[in-house]
């Protein structure tokens, strides 16, 4: 009797990307539901915009580019970059800048350079930056906690959804439902003069970070540590940004607690929890080995903190991890682990 | 000695899929109607075939000697009469047929007149290993190098332990777990005259901790022996644990060199069915003629593990076990993780041939579609050698043949580990296999071409030398000729200066 031959090994594969994918999806679920709590359901909107403009980008690159859809839509990595983006973007912002940032992050960051698994940068930072950079006006104009204000100007979903897609209704006073995110205020208040023992003092902030944004980054952190008991991500990588961040912010309110802020605050403000376990661990852009993955969260940890604190935005996530995404193969050259058998070095 | 267990790096947690072939004894099987043996059923030079084809052979004589230093005898597994030397299907990756010796089995089975070595204790080491040698005992774990060369020592480095490998790590495979439940006298009776013939201190025997049956035979075995020198260690489950390198690692916390040998660090290993082997050619005065098989899978009827005669053909195998059962997608000679397809069934039991598995769809699904790597680097961590599997990858796709080299490609040991874990599905072992070839190939081709470099080099050389002696050869004649030139115009001075004396006087006179 004749068979079929082929390569081992034949045991079925025991995952696949999109399982991967999906799991990283289902860890933002518990903090996306605190972010729709604290500051209602613009998140959820520019969630479902991205997602929209990222598929057809993706299928219209795959296309382009001859590739067969299905298994790469069903990879869900479109899905990622979409949802990611939302994460960064204000709420309220206007819809277009949702659909620019991930057309940028899929057509340019990602299939110009190969398309999944070949994109030297982290595509949802990429289309974030470039909307920053483009459109910092709307950019920066985040949205009040719903706490911060009155049950009268709080908006509704429809007046949400309104304010994404024609802008805020006529008669809106912007002032009273826009605030500066704890980080933005702190900065400027401390190029006031103030100190950080008054700053705090004012509502946006909560117990150790911005009120709400804490919460937020304590779902986070679950949603991290799941993907670490799911070893859909190692600790390397968030360890490290969450060190570096943490560390060099410790030394500085070490050194004078009243013009730096404590190193919680770091971590619990703006994307650092995010950008710990779900945007720097990204393996595609990050390098291979533990070592280096190590050495490469604490570099990231280090640059946010030197953006936060002498640089020329609120919040460095971004920049921090497409800095390091050029330094990834440098870092892979120098870290190649011991071979069994090998000399220890 | 063992007191305390290490781990290796990497590997897996692998479902055992082994009860079915585990659920009843091992069966012995009668000779079959036609045996085929092969010349190469081991690493090293063919055997050399010493009967004709028409001649009669009984079971255990050897039919084919060993060939030089690394090789392997074969003897006949009944006996009956050779009818053929000829191509016939092996078993082997590459599907090709391969010389044979083809015995018609006149089904009296009869044997050559044992020998047995029964005084071995006090024989010295060399006498053993010839006996090894004369048997055509091989790596019964699959490997199939040479065995009496691995009971060798080394003069340089005195021998500490020898390692009796029980683990079977691999799905499936079970031949080795029958034989220590069923055989552990036989393991440890065998370790004993390995001890003896390597000098070696002690021997640890090393089975994994999901086969407590074996592990309870053995440890009687150990006790009816009372030998101090053999202990019995379980080891976690853990894929590869049975790998040569890994089980070092766990047993001593050691690493062998990655361009040495277990002897380098002062350990031999060996795989349980080899001593068990070992034992019957000492002490029984046997051959290798048969091994234990396990047959499994969702393909065949009965699964169960068959002590069958080396050249029995798979087909048959199959059909003492109840044949073929439902849509039999592969024919799979080893494990799941490291065996190989198999073309047909036409292709005999060689000495390493542990497992033969009927895999049905279902069991082992075709590959989905590949995607590409996207780093994430579970290979990296399923990897026991510490490999960067995605750099491997990265660099055999660029044929940058260079830079997998300086990723220690010739360190993977196929295990197939990254390769299973991969979530982009890729057939990362099918790439690093392809990569090693082609660097063969291009040494083997540098080798040529130094070769040819060196020959012409010689060849300019030898013409110049010779036309530089051609133009010698023409100076000194052109000079001689001179000289005889040179030497007449003497001559003729001399006959001139006397002729004119000869005028002088006779003016004189």
């Amino acid at each position: 009797m004749n068979f079929n031959q082929a390569p081992a090994p034949f045991l079925k594969p025991l995952t696949s990307v999109g399982a991967i994918m999906r799991q990283v999806l289902y860890a933002l679920m518990p903090a996306t539901i605190a972010y729709v709590w604290f500051f209602g359901w613009g998140i959820v909107i520019q969630m479902l915009i991205a997602v929209v403009f990222a598929l057809a980008a993706e299928a219209m690159m795959l296309s382009l580019r001859g590739k067969p859809l299905r298994p790469f839509l069903g990879d869900c990595s479109a899905l990622i970059t979409a949802v990611l983006l939302a994460w960064a973007l204000p709420p309220t912002a206007p819809w277009w800048l949702a659909a620019v940032g991930v057309i940028f992050a899929i057509v340019f960051a990602k299939h110009l350079y190969g398309g999944l698994g070949y994109n030297v940068f982290n595509p949802a930072m990429a289309g974030y930056v470039v909307l920053l950079i483009s459109f910092p006006q709307q950019m920066t104009q985040w949205i009040a906690p719903d706490f911060l204000i009155g049950e009268s100007v709080r908006l509704s979903f429809m007046e949400t959804l309104q304010a994404i897609f024609a802008g805020f209704p006529a008669g809106t006073d912007i002032d009273a439902v826009t605030a500066a995110t704890p980080l933005d205020h702190l900065r400027t208040q401390l190029s006031q003069g103030a100190a950080i023992q008054e700053i705090t003092t004012h509502p946006i902030y909560g117990m150790a970070a911005g009120h709400g944004w804490e919460w937020i980054g304590v779902f986070l952190l679950l949603g991290g540590a799941w993907l670490m008991y799911r070893r859909v991500i190692k600790w390397q990588i968030p360890a490290g940004v969450l060190l570096g961040l943490g560390g060099l912010a410790a030394i500085f309110w070490f050194i004078d607690p009243s013009t730096h802020a404590s190193p919680l605050f770091h971590v619990f403000s703006g994307a650092a929890i995010l950008g710990a376990f779900f945007i720097a661990t990204d393996p595609v852009s990050a390098p291979a080995s533990d070592k280096g993955r190590l050495i490469y969260g604490l570099c990231i940890g280090v640059l946010v903190y030197v953006i936060r604190a002498w640089g020329g935005y609120p919040d460095g996530i971004a920049f921090a991890v497409l800095l390091m995404n050029m330094a990834a193969p440098f870092i892979d050259h120098y870290t190649k682990p011991r071979t069994y058998g090998h000399e220890r070095p | 000695m063992a007191e305390r267990l290490h781990r290796f790096r990497g590997g897996l947690e692998l479902p055992g899929m082994k009860e079915a072939a585990t659920a009843s004894p091992i069966r012995v099987m009668p000779p079959p109607k036609r045996i085929v043996l092969p010349l190469s059923q081991h690493i090293g030079e063919p055997a050399k075939p010493r009967v004709a084809p028409g001649e009669r052979v009984l079971r255990g004589q050897m039919v084919a000697a060993a060939e030089g230093i690394i090789s392997a005898a074969i003897h006949a597994s009944t006996s009956g009469t050779v009818v053929a030397i000829e191509d016939h299907l092996v078993p082997h990756p590459s599907g090709l047929a391969a010389p044979c010796i083809i015995i018609d089995a006149d089904g009296r089975d009869e044997a050559i007149e044992p020998v047995p070595l029964s005084d071995w204790e006090n024989r010295d080491a060399g006498e053993i290993r010839e006996r090894v040698r004369d048997a055509g005992i091989v790596g019964l774990g699959g490997a199939a190098f040479p065995s009496w060369i691995k009971l060798s020592g080394n003069r340089d480095q005195p021998l500490d332990t020898l390692i009796l490998n029980g683990a079977e790590c691999e799905p499936c495979i079970s031949c080795d777990d029958m034989l220590m439940r069923e055989r552990a006298d036989e393991v440890i009776s065998g370790a004993r005259i390995m001890l003896r013939a390597l000098h070696a201190r002690h021997c640890l025997v090393a089975v994994e901790d999901n086969k407590p049956e074996a592990a309870e035979a053995l440890q009687a075995a150990l006790a009816k022996f009372a030998d101090p020198r053999i202990e019995l260690v379980i080891v976690p489950s853990r894929y590869p644990q049975g790998g040569e390198r890994q089980l070092i690692e766990t047993l001593t916390g050691r690493e062998v060199p990655h361009d040495g040998l277990p002897l380098d660090i002062g350990i031999v290993c060996h795989n349980v069915a080899t001593a068990a082997a070992v034992h019957r050619a000492v002490v029984h005065g046997e051959p290798l003629t048969s091994r234990i098989v396990t047959v499994t899978g969702g393909g065949v009827a009965e699964p169960c593990n068959v002590e069958a005669r080396i050249g029995t053909r798979m087909s048959e195998l199959i059909a003492f076990c109840g044949g073929y059962r439902g849509d039999v997608a592969r024919l799979i000679m080893g494990g799941p993780m490291m065996g190989f397809t198999l073309r047909s069934d036409d292709a005999p039991v060689i000495k390493a041939s542990n497992c033969l598995l009927a895999g049905t769809a279902e069991e082992f699904a075709p590959r989905r579609e590949t995607l590409p790597c996207i780093r994430c680097g579970a290979c990296a961590d399923a990897c026991p050698a510490s490999l960067l599997p995605q750099m491997l990858y990265w660099h055999t796709r660029a044929r940058d043949f260079e830079r997998v080299q300086e990723y220690d490609l010739f360190d993977c040991i196929e295990c197939g580990s990254c390769d299973l874990v991969c979530p982009s599905q890729i057939p990362l072992v099918s790439h690093f296999r392809y990569a090693k070839t082609e660097i063969w190939g291009k040494n083997e081709e540098r080798a040529k071409a130094d070769n040819a470099r060196r020959r012409h080099e010689a060849r300019q050389a030898r013409l110049e030398r010779e036309a530089r002696e051609q133009e010698e050869k023409r100076r000194r004649k052109l000079e001689a000729l001179e000289k005889m030139k040179s030497g007449d115009a003497k001559k003729a001075e001399i006959a001139a200066a006397l002729e004119r004396a000869q005028k002088r006087k006779e003016e004189r006179s």
